[in-house]
């Protein structure tokens, strides 16, 4: 029963996505293959991994899974309902205070089960003029922790304009995820060199970027 | 529902024939000079029939469902495009409101008084209420900069994507004596004349074309596809006139009519295009890019075709 209206309430959201976005998926980096990675993407909305989900083969969908924190996507019925069951997201709890499970570990255990994930290394939604906010170290953990995944770099265009944080009435307009092309932690590469590789290459994947 | 007229499904079948014959052709042509799908010409000839096919069938069983449908279709458009325009806009934040309210009022409120046919309203709303309301939720924000600029972009979105492309259900609600129960070939007409103008123009330009007609505005357009394309299209709408309450040599004047607006539109949309840094508006439809692309000279004709017509031939 739960299954059935988790695949229900995922159609329903998928078929929102579009009418509200008609979201486009551009492959410019890499092939929408089978090959596992970890997709990392900037972050300005809840809606976020919905649209890179959206814009997944169907095949690829079901074995691809958001990393979301848990302070959020547990706090209601609803959320967790969406969270856990529809999504099946990899639910970490960002306070290193109260936390009672290593978020790497969390991390690595679901890609050891074979399953690729979308993180979001700005680590909050991004609310500031600045298209992006300076990575977590998350990702490099998350990187030393897996070398062998490939790391997908994800621009996710014009979302924060549909939905701009403490608006409830969405704006349709059109919106594009660009995936580029895949990389992998170098040989003895340090956190800071890495981190600032990784904000590099997500960065050249925006349209503003490109434009000016 | 009532039978569909017996002209409306003689249309479309005589639209069923075209594509059959053009898509006979994509095929030929695909296996002669693009077997491996790597000429761009032929491939982007072949997506463009396929759209085609979805476009006809769309507009045939929108047309066969009468008002409702006609409504619902072109109401469909009208969101569709107002949402590639509004991307395209420097909107901010504080703009949030007033577009979702032109995306969740003006746009049904618009069609729902083209479907209970009150003229009076609904030729005025957008370019009288929503023109003043619209701003007023904008201005309520406080936020000042590029404040006029902001506003007519939303002005201009509204009447281009909403205003405009609903003339075409609109056309429903006119009364011609001896034409009752047939008003949807009006819009068949309509719809036809400026599709086939634009391939028509594609195709003289393609065969003739030498000296550009707008070179900033649009390298592909030459004055030779241009004159070719509207003077074909002119006869195919004098052609038509069978399916019309006009005589031949009206039907080729009101063709004539929405060929030069459909023209000019097009070059108005490429100005905006060119401003804005784009090729085309969107990529929903695939070899035809978005929208606004494949309705850029309907939104110009419409209006215009349909106030020449009511003044014309409309009692009401």
């Amino acid at each position: 029963m739960r299954d059935i209206g988790a695949s229900l309430a995922g159609a329903l959201i998928l078929f929102f996505a579009r009418f509200i976005t008609a979201v486009r998926g551009r492959w410019d980096g890499v092939a929408p293959t089978d090959e596992q990675r970890i997709y990392f993407a900037n972050h300005a909305s809840h809606g976020d991994f919905v649209l890179i989900w959206t814009v997944l083969p169907r095949r690829l969908r079901f074995a691809t899974r958001p990393v979301a924190g848990s302070d959020y996507w547990l706090k209601s019925s609803l959320r967790r309902f969406i969270g856990r069951d529809v999504f099946n997201a990899v639910l970490i709890d960002r306070d290193p205070a109260t936390r009672t499970a290593d978020p790497i570990v969390q991390m690595s255990e679901a890609l050891d089960a074979g399953s690729s994930l979308i993180v979001f290394p700005e680590g909050t939604r991004n609310t500031t003029d600045a298209p992006l906010l300076p990575f977590k170290s998350g990702l490099f953990h998350l990187a030393q922790a897996r070398p062998s995944v490939a790391l997908v770099p994800v621009w996710i265009d014009n979302l924060n304009r549909v939905m701009p944080k403490g608006e409830f009435v969405p704006v349709p307009l059109v919106c594009t995820v660009t995936f580029g092309a895949a990389l992998a932690l170098a040989e003895g590469e340090t956190k800071q060199d890495f981190l600032a590789r990784a904000e590099a290459a997500l960065l050249a994947l925006s349209p503003k970027a490109n434009a000016s | 529902m009532t039978m569909p007229h017996p002209d409306l499904l003689a249309v479309l079948a005589g639209l069923l024939g075209v594509l059959i014959v053009a898509s006979t052709i994509g095929y030929v042509l695909q296996r002669r000079l693009s077997p491996d799908g790597s000429n761009a010409v032929v491939e982007n000839l072949n997506d463009r029939i396929r759209a085609w096919w979805i476009m006809i069938v769309l507009m045939g069983l929108a047309l066969i469902g009468g008002k409702t449908g006609v409504t619902l279709l072109f109401g469909f458009c009208s969101f569709a495009a107002l949402r590639e325009f509004i991307t395209l806009t420097d909107t901010r934040r504080a703009d949030h409101w007033a577009l979702a309210a032109g995306f969740f009022i003006v746009l049904p409120v618009q069609y729902y008084l083209i479907w209970i046919d009150w003229y009076g309203l609904y030729s005025i709303f957008i370019p009288v209420y929503a023109f003043l309301l619209m701003p007023i939720i904008a201005s309520l924000r406080g936020d000042t900069e590029h404040f006029l600029v902001r506003i007519a972009e939303v002005q201009w979105a509204l009447m281009i994507c909403v205003f405009c492309i609903s003339h075409v259900p609109a056309l429903l609600s006119l009364d011609i004596p001896g034409f009752q129960g047939r008003n949807v070939l009006l819009i068949a007409f309509l719809v036809i004349v400026v599709q086939m103008s634009d391939v028509l123009q594609y195709v003289w330009g393609k065969l003739l074309g030498r000296t550009k007609i707008a070179p900033r505005l649009s390298p592909s357009k030459t004055v030779e596809g241009f004159v070719g394309g509207a003077l074909s299209a002119t006869l195919v709408g004098a052609a038509l006139s069978w399916m019309t309450p006009f005589t031949p040599l009206q039907a080729a004047f009101l063709a004539l009519a929405i060929v030069l607006m459909g023209f000019f539109g097009g070059l108005v949309m490429s100005a905006i295009k060119r401003d804005r840094g784009i090729k085309d508006w969107g990529h929903l439809i695939a070899g035809h890019g978005g929208f606004l692309d494949r309705l850029d000279s309907v939104v110009f004709s419409a209006p215009i075709f349909f106030h020449l017509v009511r003044y014309g031939w409309s009692t009401t």
